[in-house]
C-alpha cells in the first residue's frame, strides 16, 4: 500500500509538473498568463493524434511534429493576438483564454469526443518495482520530466537566451536598454510554453482517452501548481506539483477520487489568499496586493 | 489610412450646446438628448405585448438576456473598482443557491426569497472574497476563476445542498410577463443606480484605487473596506440574478456556479464597453440573442463568442458603445497633415 502511494504519487507528480512546466515558464519569462494552455495541450494531442491516424507517421514522428506545430502557434499567438494588447493583463488573460475556449470548442463541434481517441504508449510494457507494478510509458514521462526540468533549470540560469529572456522578466526597461529586445523575448517564451505544453500532452495522453473537458482541468492544475510553488521559480515548481501530486494521490486513495479535484483548486485559492508570491516565489508585496 | 491625412474629430453643435452649456434651445435638441434614452426604454417596455408574435421561446431568450446584462453591470462596476473578476458566476450561484435553500428547506415563496437572498447572497459573497481582496489584477481574476469551480466540486463530493441532483420543484412566478417586467425592473434601477454612484464623490473613490492604489492608501483611506462596500454592491443585481433563474427554473443546482455565468457577462461588457454600464447593457442584447441564434450549431457558438471575444478585445477595445456614441456626437473627416513625417 505505502509503496504503491509512493510510486503513484511520484507518477502523478511528474504529470502534473509536465502539464504546468509550460504555463510557469511563459509566466516567469514575460509575465503572460497564457489561459490558451489547455487548449494548446489538447490541440498537441488531437495533431498528433492525426498526423498518425489520417496521414500514417511513426508515432514518434508524429508526436514531434505535433509539438513544432504547436510551438510554432505559440509565437504566432503572440505576434498577432498578444503584441497588440501587450502590457494590459486584463486583455492578456481574456484573449489567450478565448483563444484557448476556442480551441477547445472547436474540437468539441468537429466531434472529437468518442472513445477512439487516444495516442500509442511509445513504449510497451511493464515492470515490478518492489511489488507494484508500472508500466514503461509511466517511467518515460518520470525521466522525460525530470529531464525537462533540469534543462530548463539550466536554459533559464546558464545560457545567454535564457539570461536574456530573465532579465526581459525581471526588468523591461533595463533589458531593453542593454539590447535585448522585448517581442522576440515575448515570442520565444510563449512558443518555448507552448511546445512544453505540446510535449507533456503527446507523453501523457497516451495513459489514456483524449477528452475535451482535459482541456479546462489542464489549465486549472497548470494554475494551481504554478501558483503553489510561486509563479516564476523552477524549485518552487518542482515542489508544488510533488505537493499538489502527492496530496492528490493520498486524499484519492482515502476519501475517494473525487476529492483530487478538490485538492488543487483548494491549492490555488488558499495559497492566493494567503502567500500569492507562493512558497518560493520572492516577495513582491506591492506587485501582487496593497 | 491614407498617409499626409488625419482622422479630426469635431462635436456636433448639438451637443456643445445640450451637453456642456446644456441650453435646450429647440423641440430638436430636446430630441437629440431624449430620444436614444427614451427609445430604448420604450422598446424594452413594449417587448413583452408581442407574446403572440413572438412566442415564449424569444421571451425566454429575453429574460436571459437581461439576466446576462445584471451580471455584466455587476461586473462593469467590480472592474470600476480595479477588481477584474473571471468568475461572475460566484454570485450568480451564491444568489441561488441561497433562494433554493430557503425555498426548499422553509418553503418560503419568490415574495421573501428574492430580497432575503439578493442581500443575503451579496453579503455571502462578500465574505467570501473578503480575505482576498487585498489582491490586485491577475491574481484576483485568478482566485475567482477557481472559486466558483470549487464550490460546486465542493457541493459534488460532500452532498450538500443537494449534491449533483440539486434542489428541485421550488415554487415559480405567476407568468412570464411579469418575469420580464421585474427583471427589466431591476435592469433599469441598477443602470440608473451604478450611473449616479460613480458620479458621487464615494463613487470617485472606487476610481481611484483602480487608477492608483497606493495613491489613495496615501490619501487616507482604508481600501479594503472600500473594496467591500463596492464588492457587496456589485453582488447585489448578480445575486438577484441567481434567486430570480432558480425560481424560474424551479430548480438550482451546480450549473448555477458553471463558467458560463462568468464567460458571458465577460464577453458582454467587452463587446459593449469597459466603464459605461450601458455599454455592458448593450453588449448582453447583442452576444446573448446571437448565441441563441447559433444554439443549432452546438458548440460551434462557444466559438464564435470566444472569436468575437478576441475580435473585440484587440480590434474594438473600447467596445460598441463608445464607438457609437462618437458616431452620434462628432464629425469626423480628414483633413491633410500640416507637417509631412520626413521633413
Amino acid at each position: 500500500m505505502v509503496a504503491n502511494l509512493l510510486i503513484y504519487g511520484l507518477v502523478n507528480s511528474v504529470v502534473l509538473m509536465l502539464t504546468a512546466l509550460g504555463f510557469s515558464l511563459t509566466f516567469g519569462l514575460s509575465g503572460v498568463a497564457n489561459f490558451a494552455h489547455g487548449g494548446l495541450y489538447l490541440l498537441a494531442g488531437f495533431l498528433a493524434w492525426i498526423f498518425i491516424n489520417s496521414f500514417g507517421l511513426p508515432a514518434a514522428l508524429g508526436m514531434i511534429l505535433a509539438v513544432i506545430v504547436v510551438g510554432i502557434l505559440g509565437a504566432l499567438i503572440y505576434r498577432f493576438i498578444l503584441m497588440p494588447v501587450r502590457g494590459i493583463v486584463l486583455s492578456e488573460v481574456i484573449s489567450t483564454f478565448a483563444v484557448g475556449v476556442a480551441i477547445l470548442e472547436f474540437f468539441r463541434w468537429k466531434g472529437f469526443v468518442t472513445y477512439d481517441f487516444s495516442l500509442p504508449v511509445l513504449v510497451q510494457g511493464s515492470v515490478k518495482i518492489s511489488g507494484v507494478s508500472i508500466d514503461y510509458q509511466r517511467l518515460l514521462i518520470i525521466a522525460i520530466g525530470l529531464a525537462l526540468a533540469l534543462l530548463l533549470w539550466f536554459f533559464t540560469h546558464h545560457t545567454r537566451i535564457g539570461l536574456a529572456l530573465r532579465g526581459m522578466s525581471q526588468d523591461e526597461y533595463t533589458a531593453l536598454s542593454v539590447g535585448i529586445e522585448s517581442d522576440w523575448a515575448g515570442m520565444l517564451s510563449l512558443a518555448l510554453g507552448a511546445g512544453l505544453a505540446g510535449v507533456a500532452a503527446v507523453v501523457i495522453l497516451p495513459l489514456g482517452i483524449i477528452s475535451i473537458n482535459m482541456g479546462y482541468d489542464v489549465l486549472l492544475i497548470a494554475l494551481a501548481v504554478t501558483v503553489l510553488g510561486g509563479l516564476e521559480s523552477t524549485t518552487g515548481l518542482v515542489v508544488g506539483s510533488f505537493f499538489v501530486g502527492y496530496a492528490m494521490v493520498i486524499t484519492s486513495t482515502y476519501l475517494g477520487p473525487q476529492w483530487g479535484e478538490v485538492v488543487y483548486l483548494g491549492a490555488i485559492v488558499l495559497v492566493l489568499a494567503v502567500k500569492p508570491s507562493g512558497l518560493f516565489g520572492k516577495s513582491k508585496e506591492l506587485e501582487e496586493r496593497v | 489610412m491614407n498617409p499626409g491625412y488625419r482622422k479630426e474629430r469635431i462635436d456636433r453643435g448639438i451637443k456643445v450646446r445640450s451637453d456642456d452649456v446644456f441650453v435646450l434651445a429647440s423641440m430638436r435638441d430636446l430630441l437629440y438628448v431624449v430620444l436614444p434614452r427614451a427609445l430604448v426604454i420604450i422598446l424594452l417596455l413594449i417587448f413583452p405585448a408581442f407574446q403572440d408574435i413572438l412566442g415564449s421561446y424569444w421571451q425566454n431568450v429575453m429574460l436571459s438576456t437581461m439576466v446576462i446584462a445584471l451580471l455584466a453591470l455587476s461586473w462593469d462596476l467590480l472592474a470600476g473598482i480595479g477588481l477584474v473578476s473571471l468568475g461572475q458566476s460566484l454570485f450568480f450561484g451564491m444568489g441561488g443557491y441561497l433562494a433554493g435553500y430557503l425555498s426548499f428547506t422553509f418553503g418560503w415563496g419568490p415574495l421573501y426569497t428574492l430580497p432575503v437572498a439578493t442581500v443575503g447572497g451579496a453579503l455571502l459573497s462578500t465574505l467570501t472574497l473578503y480575505p482576498i481582496l487585498r489582491l490586485r489584477g491577475i491574481y484576483f481574476g485568478m482566485i475567482t476563476f477557481a472559486v466558483p469551480l470549487l464550490l460546486s466540486r465542493v457541493i459534488e463530493v460532500t452532498k450538500i445542498l443537494g449534491g449533483t441532483e440539486g434542489m428541485s420543484s421550488l415554487p415559480s412566478f405567476p407568468n412570464t410577463g411579469f418575469e420580464l417586467y421585474l427583471v427589466m425592473a431591476v435592469l433599469f434601477v441598477t443602470v440608473y443606480a451604478y450611473r449616479m454612484l460613480v458620479g458621487t464623490d464615494y463613487g470617485l473613490v472606487f476610481n481611484a484605487i483602480r487608477d492608483n492604489d497606493r495613491a489613495v492608501v496615501a490619501a487616507g483611506y482604508d481600501i479594503q473596506w472600500y473594496k467591500a462596500q463596492g464588492v457587496f454592491i456589485a453582488a447585489l443585481p448578480a445575486c438577484f440574478a441567481g434567486a430570480f433563474m432558480t425560481h424560474h427554473f424551479q430548480f438550482v443546482g451546480m450549473p448555477a456556479f458553471a463558467l458560463d455565468y462568468s464567460i458571458l457577462p465577460l464577453t458582454s461588457v467587452v463587446i459593449g464597453g469597459v466603464g459605461t454600464f450601458f455599454g455592458a447593457v448593450l453588449g448582453s442584447f447583442v452576444l446573448v440573442p446571437l448565441s441563441e441564434l447559433l444554439r443549432e450549431f452546438g458548440s460551434l457558438r462557444v466559438v464564435v463568442y470566444s472569436l468575437m471575444l478576441l475580435v473585440f478585445t484587440i480590434g474594438l477595445p473600447e467596445g460598441i458603445f463608445r464607438f457609437v456614441l462618437r458616431k452620434y456626437h462628432q464629425f469626423e473627416r480628414l483633413v491633410p497633415m500640416e507637417e509631412a513625417s520626413n521633413e
